[in-house]
């Protein structure tokens, strides 16, 4: 499998980086290096494997569904580069 | 040099509870050293006045006999780690002028035991980079250079501050973190020790997230003891990370001493690539050797899925990276680039915000994950991983530990690799396997490179036995006895 210019402005697209015309064939070439180069799991027959969901076995902990902390809404707009009254603000949305 | 900053943590440590020093001389010291030291831009974000708060605070607890573990240790603190009100980038133009509203756990940990912060240390963007050469703030530089060179070379990365600054004694231990070498690998570049623990036995609440099923925070120290010393304090269970592990934390000190007579040391042969350089290859027969010499029974093991492990590894991390980056959109946090509209808005700030191998990694991981191509990469990819942490498993029914070299060369020049994104990715061929099963590694400095540079053997452990990895990896460094230090070309 190989990726075209289209398709690196499509995934561009979807990773909500802009990307200039002049730096897709560049890029596209980047990603096919890489992806030849994945591409040699092919090798591995795996028909039979789980596919690793965990990295160390352990059990999920489950805990209680409780509120811990006090109101931050100050402290977490407070880094925002547009803020007002602890709200986040953005371009207009919906018209 | 200040005598003050040759201690290591453990006689500093020793010499403060016994009040033959104070932290705030110990910190001036360090300091001093930093000032001295811009050449080297392994600090991003000095924190003297803070370093100096911490430190009087601590002196008044030793004065009275009392004090944690680190009571009065300067540190040094990777720039991934959250520190509260202090600047925290993950050396990435996109977190501008963040200033976290919480600590990370690690972090919390560190000064819960008394410790004293020195400042924020430089990194790959994002941890993303084998050479420190990706952050936005310009590379780290390695203070030990070739013989007879001024070409400035690279600490590694991911953590090239935290290595650079070590080695450098511009602290005295540094908190890194590892998510296919990045604690490893600068280790083996500038001579220290390099600790990555088992997933799950540190937090990962407050560092800022790479890939999460890979990432693990430890130390870089100057030797094992130091880097024992680091963990007991960093490691623990903590509830907001549902991945940390509850269970105790040794005393992992104590393991230091007990020799290894009657350890059961395998040496994986499919580490023995080709073009490994004659030095590296030499340095490992070197290790078996003095393993044996301490008494361990050395046997050749089979690891058969290692060459799938960096194929594997470049599908797994893109895949999380492009997920967790998902948050930077110039609306919570760091920059923001303005848009006709709230996606020009996103676009434009992503675009600007990311350096040029993240917004790579990025892509990568979207179109790995996209519609029609998960199966054929992510799960696959998954697949070959439980294969590759079966592999190890039965390594270990017959094994303690592995021995292997840390990285397939000694540290390379700024500039010599940034052209090829594969080469680069190559630097990780020996450490990366060790995250994609979620073990403990280490490593040791072993011996100089004809060059004058140091090497670095590494030792893999079983899940969580990190008591048996730092004994095997304290017995190597008796046996290697190495002391060189690099020349200080970098004061001012």
């Amino acid at each position: 499998m190989s990726v075209d210019q289209k398709t690196v402005r499509h995934i561009a697209r979807l990773a909500r980086i802009a990307v200039r015309d002049d730096e897709l064939e560049a890029l596209a070439k980047e990603l096919n290096g890489i992806l030849d180069w994945v591409e040699q799991l092919g090798e591995v027959e795996t028909a039979e494997v789980e596919p690793m969901t965990s990295a160390v076995a352990v059990a999920m902990k489950m805990r209680d569904d409780v509120v811990k902390v006090e109101n931050l809404q100050k402290e977490v707009t407070r880094n925002a580069p547009g803020a007002e009254d602890g709200f986040y603000v953005v371009p207009k949305v919906v018209e | 040099m200040s005598d003050l900053t040759k201690l290591t943590l453990a006689a500093a440590r020793d010499a403060l509870k016994k009040k033959e020093i104070t932290s705030t001389e110990l910190t001036g010291a360090y300091l001093g050293e930093m000032e001295a030291a811009s050449a080297l831009n392994a600090y991003v974000t000095p924190t003297a006045e803070k370093a100096l708060e911490m430190a009087k605070a601590s002196d008044a607890k030793l004065a009275r006999g009392e004090g944690g573990a680190l009571e009065g240790i300067p540190l040094g603190i990777k720039d991934l780690f959250c520190t509260k009100d202090v600047l925290t980038t993950a050396c990435s133009h996109i977190l501008d002028g963040f200033h976290p509203p919480y600590e990370s756990t690690v972090t919390a940990n560190l000064w819960r035991d008394g410790a004293v912060m020195l400042g924020k240390l430089n990194n790959d963007e994002f941890a993303m980079g084998s050479s420190n050469e990706t952050s936005f703030y310009g590379p780290a530089v390695n203070p030990w250079r070739r013989k007879d060179s001024d070409a400035k070379l690279v600490p590694g990365g991911s953590s090239g501050g935290s290595s650079a600054a070590v080695a450098a004694k511009l602290c005295l231990a540094a908190t890194a973190t590892d998510t296919g070498g990045s604690i490893r690998q600068p280790a083996a570049f500038t001579g220290t020790v390099g600790l990555k623990p088992t997933y799950g036995r540190c937090s990962r609440w407050g560092i800022v997230a790479f890939a999460s099923s890979l990432d693990q925070a430890g130390p870089i120290a100057r030797d094992v003891r130091d880097a024992a010393i680091m963990l007991g304090s960093m490691a623990g269970h903590d509830e907001k990370d549902t991945t940390s592990v509850d269970r105790p934390v040794p005393d992992y000190e104590a393991a230091l001493g007990q020799g290894i007579k009657g350890l059961n040391v395998g040496i994986p042969k499919e580490y023995r690539v080709d073009g490994m350089p004659k030095e590296i290859d030499d340095l490992w027969t070197r290790g078996i050797e003095w393993l044996k010499a301490a008494g361990a029974n050395v046997k050749e093991v089979s690891l058969p899925h290692t060459k799938y492990a960096l194929p594997t590894y470049y599908i797994v991390a893109p895949a999380e990276c492009s997920s967790n980056l998902a948050r930077y959109d110039g609306v919570r946090y760091g920059l923001r680039v303005e848009g006709k509209d709230i996606t020009d808005m996103y676009e434009k700030t992503r675009a600007e915000g990311f350096g040029a191998e993240v917004r790579r990694r990025v892509l990568m991981g979207t179109y790995v994950l996209s519609a029609g191509y998960y199966d054929a990469y992510y799960l696959k990819a998954q697949k070959v991983r439980t294969l590759i942490a079966r592999d190890f498993a039965e390594a270990f029914s017959e094994v303690d530990v592995l021995l292997t070299p840390t990285a397939p060369s000694a540290a390379f020049a700024i500039g010599e690799k940034t052209d090829d994104p594969l080469s680069m990715y190559l630097n990780d061929v020996f450490t990366v396997t060790v995250n994609l099963a979620g073990l403990p590694g280490i490593s040791v400095p072993a011996g100089l490179s004809a060059e004058g540079l140091p090497l670095g053997l590494q030792l893999i452990g079983r899940t969580f036995d990190e008591e048996t990895l730092l004994r095997a990896a304290f017995a190597i460094e008796e046996a290697a006895g190495f002391t060189a230090e690099a020349e200080a070309w970098w004061r001012a």
